[in-house]
Formats: C-alpha cells, structure tokens, sequence
C-alpha cells in the first residue's frame, strides 16, 4: 500500500525528522489560504503538488511553484479539474483529491536516502546518494559508483557508526553530519516501525549557510512511503490511509473476493488458479500474438461464489473479446470451477469465446458438468493443453480485435 | 534417494486443528507421508478425526513422536513465531505453507534461525516438498499428490528434481514430465515470499549430491535476482542437465503480480533478465510453459 507525499511526510515528522511545513488542501480556496499562512510565516515562494500515488507528476503537469496567492488558487484549481496523467498512469490518469502547498526551501544541495528491503540478503539495506532530486534508477543505472549502500542488521538496527560513515561518505560537513546521521538513524527506525517496503527521501537537502546555521540545515523535502499490505493488519492507523481513489473499481472489487486481479489493457481474459501460473498462462497467451486483459488468481480456497464473481469482473472489462480459464487443480478443486462456469453463464453470460482447460484434483467430475452444460454455453470450447488453450483462444478471437 | 525428506521422516501439522490444516494432514496421510500427530496449543492430549494424537507445544510432540519434519498453517500473525518453535523444537525440516506472514516477521526469523544451522525452512507461502516413491513416499504439503512420478515408474528411467517459486505452475510442470515419462526424484515450491527458507542454490546442490537426481528444473518468476544468483551458481558448480522457465515476461513493472515477491521494481527483476542470465549459463530455458517437459527432456538428452 503507498501512502500519498502528505502523509508519508506526517510520518516522517512524526519520526522526528525535519521536514518543512506543507499543508494538505481539499480544494483550490484551502490553496490560496495554505499560501496566504505560509506567506505570513515568512515565505515567499511556495510550490503546489498534486497528491498522487503515481511518479513523475512534476512532468506531467502536478507540481507548481507559485508566487501569489491567487497563483496558489488557480494552479490548485488546474490540478483538481482533471485527472492527472504521467508516465506512470496510463493514458485515463488519476483524479487529484487533494493537494499540498509547502513553502518554497532555498537548496544548497540535493541528495537521496531510502531503506527497503535487500532481498539477496534477507534484511533491510540503506540506499544513499548524493546524487538527490533525480530517479534513483537512473543514477544506477548511468554512475552504479555513485550509490552507497548500507545493510541493516534485522535484530540491532541501524548502528551509530554506520549513519555517521554513510554521513561522511555523502560527504556532509561540519554540523551537518550530525543532523544527516541523526535523520538517517530516524529513517531506518521508521522503516521497521511502520512495517514499511519502503521509506524515501528524495530530495534530502541542505540549505544555504546563513547567521544562524553557518553549515546549513539539512531538511527532507520528499517523502516516499510504501507499506507491507501483510503487516497492514497490526497497523490500523496505517490501513486508514488508503485511499481507494487510484485503484481501478474491478480491483478493489476483486479484493473484496478474495481474488487477485490486475486489470491489463489486453482483449484475453484470464482466469487462472495461483499467481505463477496466471503470470504463465498471461505469457502463452502473448506467445499466441494476443495480449492478455488481466491477471487474475482466484487462490487456492476461493468459493463458487468468488469464482463466479471473478467472471463477472472479467467480462464487465469492455475490452475483453475471449476468456481463458486455465486450473490446474491441487486445492482449488476442478468441479467448483466448472460449477462457477455453469453459474456465470446463467448469471452473467457468455457472449464472448470462451476456452476452458482443467487438469488435476476433479477433474473427471468437472468434465463431466461442462459436456453437459455445453449446450448452453455455446461460444464454450475445452481445451487438453496449454497450447491448445491458447490456440484455440486466439483462434477464436479475430485478429483485429486481437 | 531424494533430497530433504524420505521413508524416514515423520511429521507433524502445526495447526493441525484448523481446516487447512486438517484437510492437507489427511491428503498427506492418503498419499502415504509419515503423519505422526499435530500442534495445536490447548488441545494438547485430544486426537484428530484420522487418530493422530495433538501436541500443545512442538517439544512435547517431538517427545511423544520422534518427529523430525513439520508443515505449518499457522495463520500469518503467529506463523514466524511457530517456526521458531520448531527449530528450537529440533525440527530438522520445517515446511511454512501459511501465505501472508509480514516480511519484517520472515527478515527476524531468518536471523534467528542463524542459531539452527541443522534446520531446513521451506517457504514460506509455498506449496511444500515431495518425494515420490513406489513405496514410502513422502508429501508435505499442499500439491495433488497423484501427478507426481517415482523414478521406478518412469518410462524414461529418468528422474530430475523441480525447484519453483510458485504453486500450480510447479504441477504443471510435474505433469509435464510425468506425461513424458519422466520422473521426479523430489519437487519443493520454494515460495513466492521475497524473504524465505531454502532458495534455489542450496537445492541445487543437493540436487547435484543427490544420485537419483538425473537433472534439475528450476521454475522462477519476476521479482528480485535469485533467478541471476543461481545462473551463475549453476555455470560455476552444477554439472547436471537443467532447464528452466521464468514466468511474467508480460507482467507490467511496479504491480504486484498475486505473490508477494513477484514485482518489477526499480528496474529490476524482470522476466528478461532472467532469461538472459539463465541462457548466458548454458541452461535450457522453455521459452512457453507449455514446453516446460519438452525442455526437460532436451536438456536430458532424451530428443
């Protein structure tokens, strides 16, 4: 689960570490006065961000500076009329609810901070660079030698020493290595507290020397949080802070069931048992020259019920030409899916192909119910493989549709 | 032989008395496992509808068995802490089905465990292992025991061990071979969880120990680079035939793919470059997984 910029930097204040003022608004007259307060706090520049999940908003239009309160007013009134789009939301974009305004920082230097989890090694890791205010991935990807990282004992912590070498080694001085230690220190805590995938800062920054902090301040202007949804249930406040608004209704209805469902932009529904053969089952079908419309796991133990609901999900998708069942049965017993069939067919209706294969625990019974329920499922044709699942799919379902 | 489990190894369910737990403890039983009692804690001294008798703790049912393997569905909140109980139990194979432990649980159990180097976690969020077997097999865990072939049954006279991340997609690929008359000496579903047990390297090599093993399948998906590590473990160490399949190459990045640990995240951890590193190291790798068998075979010499 993510949380928005606004609340990701609650969180990190909550923590402790330094993070400017910002204050969230629900319309384009909370902006102008977020302004008009930062201004009569001494501000004289402020910046307006859209609160979505999606990156890359500066680009895409989510990410003023303004200079007036009336500024304020009317760039929040542009983000909040229509959804915005980036390179990470697709063409439809995601509606702006809410938007922050945050007093303008003068930046000295920019660099980046985040734990996530180091899977090869099984415990947390401390990225840093001081390379900030740019995608971490590019720099990876284009200086590797510019990116330090730390692992993070999973029963000590992160250790005093530790935040102050990666503090030195981003090349922090004078006072601002203690303020740049004790953040780093702060975040890694966070990390583990909040059961999070990822806590970011990026940009962390320093400031310009001034009389009072002849060293500069370091502050993080950006946050990034992201949460383990199987930690979720030990964290209540944070399970609040989802915000349905981002996630396609055919999504959030699945879950509901019990189903995991990613909505795709294919014409081939999928309806598969388990992740990694509905991963499969997706490629056979792109293998086949179509492009599948979903991923969908119906899991192991799911009801006749969530079965037929899965169904209903898959053809309300306006994209969807042909559906592809494939179960290979071990828990999930292949009868209860037929059944499903049977019951989607009467509830919700094939009009498009639909392929069925079966294999495994029932499959003779389950057999047995299609054959008869073939009459009436008229667009239905079962399959012995996965090949010829995905052949006959794709044969079915013409080309230009495709 | 088989690698982790045998005629030899005697089992317990660590929650024995939920419907999970229950319905996979008969399904081991039917298929011949060792079952010898359960853990369910307050219902220590009562028996299961199959007769076998209930442990309040672990010790107390390593005590009252001898068991030396555990298959655990413990709902995710407890489960970490249930495999801790096994180790310290002495537990030498633990099989973690539960889907859905917290990975900041698995990251502290993983550390912890540092203390059994004896211990084997299998999992978790995983299907289980198996080891076929004319007489004497062994399952534990959730797979449809009956697609599964002994060595001596196999018209090829072959048998390979199967390494997967994921569940269903390790049947098919069983089924796959057993239609094409090979067998498999033991199959383990590793888990779709980013932080887990055994991974794909240490099977390997017992795999490579094991005599009976005649080759290796190893079935990876998107999400991390265990797929890369073990490319290169197997140029570097692993002298017997292996073909493999990654599954997501349409996966889009940044979503989560039903299993925790399958998401294209930074760039990296995609079905691509998995691909490439498995096939820079000489492996055969099905470009569909309807040629998961067929690949076995080739890479089997078996035409």
């Amino acid at each position: 689960m993510k949380a928005h910029e606004y609340q990701a930097r609650q969180l990190l204040a909550d923590a402790g570490i330094p993070v400017p003022g910002g204050i969230v608004c629900d319309n384009a007259d909370q902006a102008k006065a977020a302004f008009e307060k930062l201004a009569g706090e001494g501000a004289t520049l402020c910046v307006v961000k859209a609160q979505v999940h999606a990156g890359g908003r500066g680009k895409g239009g989510g990410v003023k500076l303004v200079k007036t309160a009336d500024d304020a007013l009317e760039a929040a009134k542009t983000m909040m009329s229509k959804p915005l789009v980036t390179h990470q939301t697709g063409p439809e974009g995601v509606p702006v609810n809410k938007v922050m305004v945050a007093a303008g920082v003068d930046i000295a230097k920019e660099y980046y901070v985040s734990v996530t989890l180091d899977r090869a090694r099984s415990r947390p890791v401390m990225i840093a660079s001081a390379e900030g205010g740019v995608e971490i991935e590019k720099v990876a990807e284009e200086n590797p030698g510019a990116i330090l990282r730390q692992p993070i004992h999973p029963l000590m912590g992160m250790q005093p020493n530790q935040a102050r070498t990666m503090a030195y080694q981003l090349g922090f001085t004078g006072q601002q290595v203690k303020q740049a230690a004790a953040i780093l220190m702060k975040l890694a805590t966070l990390f583990t507290k909040l059961d999070a995938d990822l806590v970011e800062i990026n940009p962390l920054i320093v400031t310009p020397p001034t009389d009072e902090h002849p060293d500069g301040q370091v502050l993080a202007i950006d946050a990034k949080v992201t949460f383990d949804d199987n930690a979720l249930f030990r964290h209540k406040d944070i399970a609040e802070m989802f915000d349905p608004t981002e996630t396609p209704a055919s999504e959030l209805k699945a879950k509901e069931f019990g189903l995991s469902y990613i909505k795709l932009d294919g014409t081939i529904g999928c309806l598969v048992n388990g992740a990694g053969l509905a991963m499969a089952t997706m490629d056979i079908v792109k293998l086949h020259g179509a492009e599948p419309a979903n991923f969908l796991d119906v899991g192991g133990s799911a009801s006749e019920e969530a079965v037929t609901e899965a169904f209903r999900i898959i053809l309300d998708d306006p994209n969807v030409r042909g559906v592809l069942v494939n179960i290979f049965g071990g828990i999930m017993q292949c009868d209860k899916i037929a059944r499903a069939i049977v019951a989607a067919a009467t509830n919700v209706g094939f009009k498009v192909p639909l392929v069925v294969r079966l294999e495994g625990t029932n499959v003779e019974p389950a057999r047995e119910i299609l054959e008869k329920a073939q009459s009436d499922i008229p667009t239905m044709q079962t399959a012995t493989d996965l090949t010829d699942a995905a052949r006959k799919i794709t044969a079915a379902v013409p080309a230009e549709a495709a | 032989m088989s690698i982790l489990v045998n005629s030899d190894t005697k089992v317990i369910c660590q929650g024995i008395t939920g419907s999970a737990g229950a319905f996979h403890t008969k399904g081991c039983l039917d298929y011949g496992t060792k079952m010898v009692g359960g853990v369910t804690p307050g219902k220590g001294g009562l028996k299961d509808d199959n007769g076998l008798p209930i442990f309040d703790t672990v010790s107390a049912a390593v005590e009252g068995t001898g068991a030396n393997a555990t298959m655990i569905f413990v709902p995710p909140p407890f489960a970490g802490d249930a495999i801790l109980e096994a180790a310290e139990a002495g537990i030498e194979v633990i099989v973690a089905v539960t889907e859905g432990i917290p990975v900041a649980d698995m990251v502290r159990v993983k550390a912890a465990l540092a203390d059994y180097p004896g211990v084997n976690l299998i999992g978790p969020n995983c299907p289980g292992v198996i080891s076929p077997a004319e007489s004497d097999p062994c399952k534990i865990g959730i797979m449809p025991g009956y697609i599964h072939m002994p060595k001596s049954k196999a018209s090829t006279g072959k048998a390979v061990g199967i390494i997967s991340r994921s569940g269903t997609l390790t049947y098919e690929a069983v089924w796959q071979c057993s239609e094409r008359g090979i067998g498999q000496t033991t199959c383990i579903g590793i888990g779709g969880d980013p932080v887990k047990g055994l991974n794909f390297i240490e099977l390997m090599d017992m795999f490579q120990a094991d005599d009976e093993t005649d080759g290796i399948m190893m079935i990876g998906e998107i999400g991390g680079t265990d797929e890369e590590n073990a490319a290169a473990h197997i140029k570097a160490n692993i002298t017997k035939p292996v073909a493999a399949f990654i599954a997501g190459r349409t996966a889009p990045p940044g979503k989560r793919m039903g299993h925790a640990g399958a998401i294209i995240s930074g760039g990296q951890g995609t079905a691509d470059s998995k691909i490439k590193a498995l096939t820079d190291a000489g492996i055969a790798v099905a470009e569909s997984p309807a040629d998961m068998g067929d690949a076995m075979s080739r890479a089997l010499g078996l035409g």
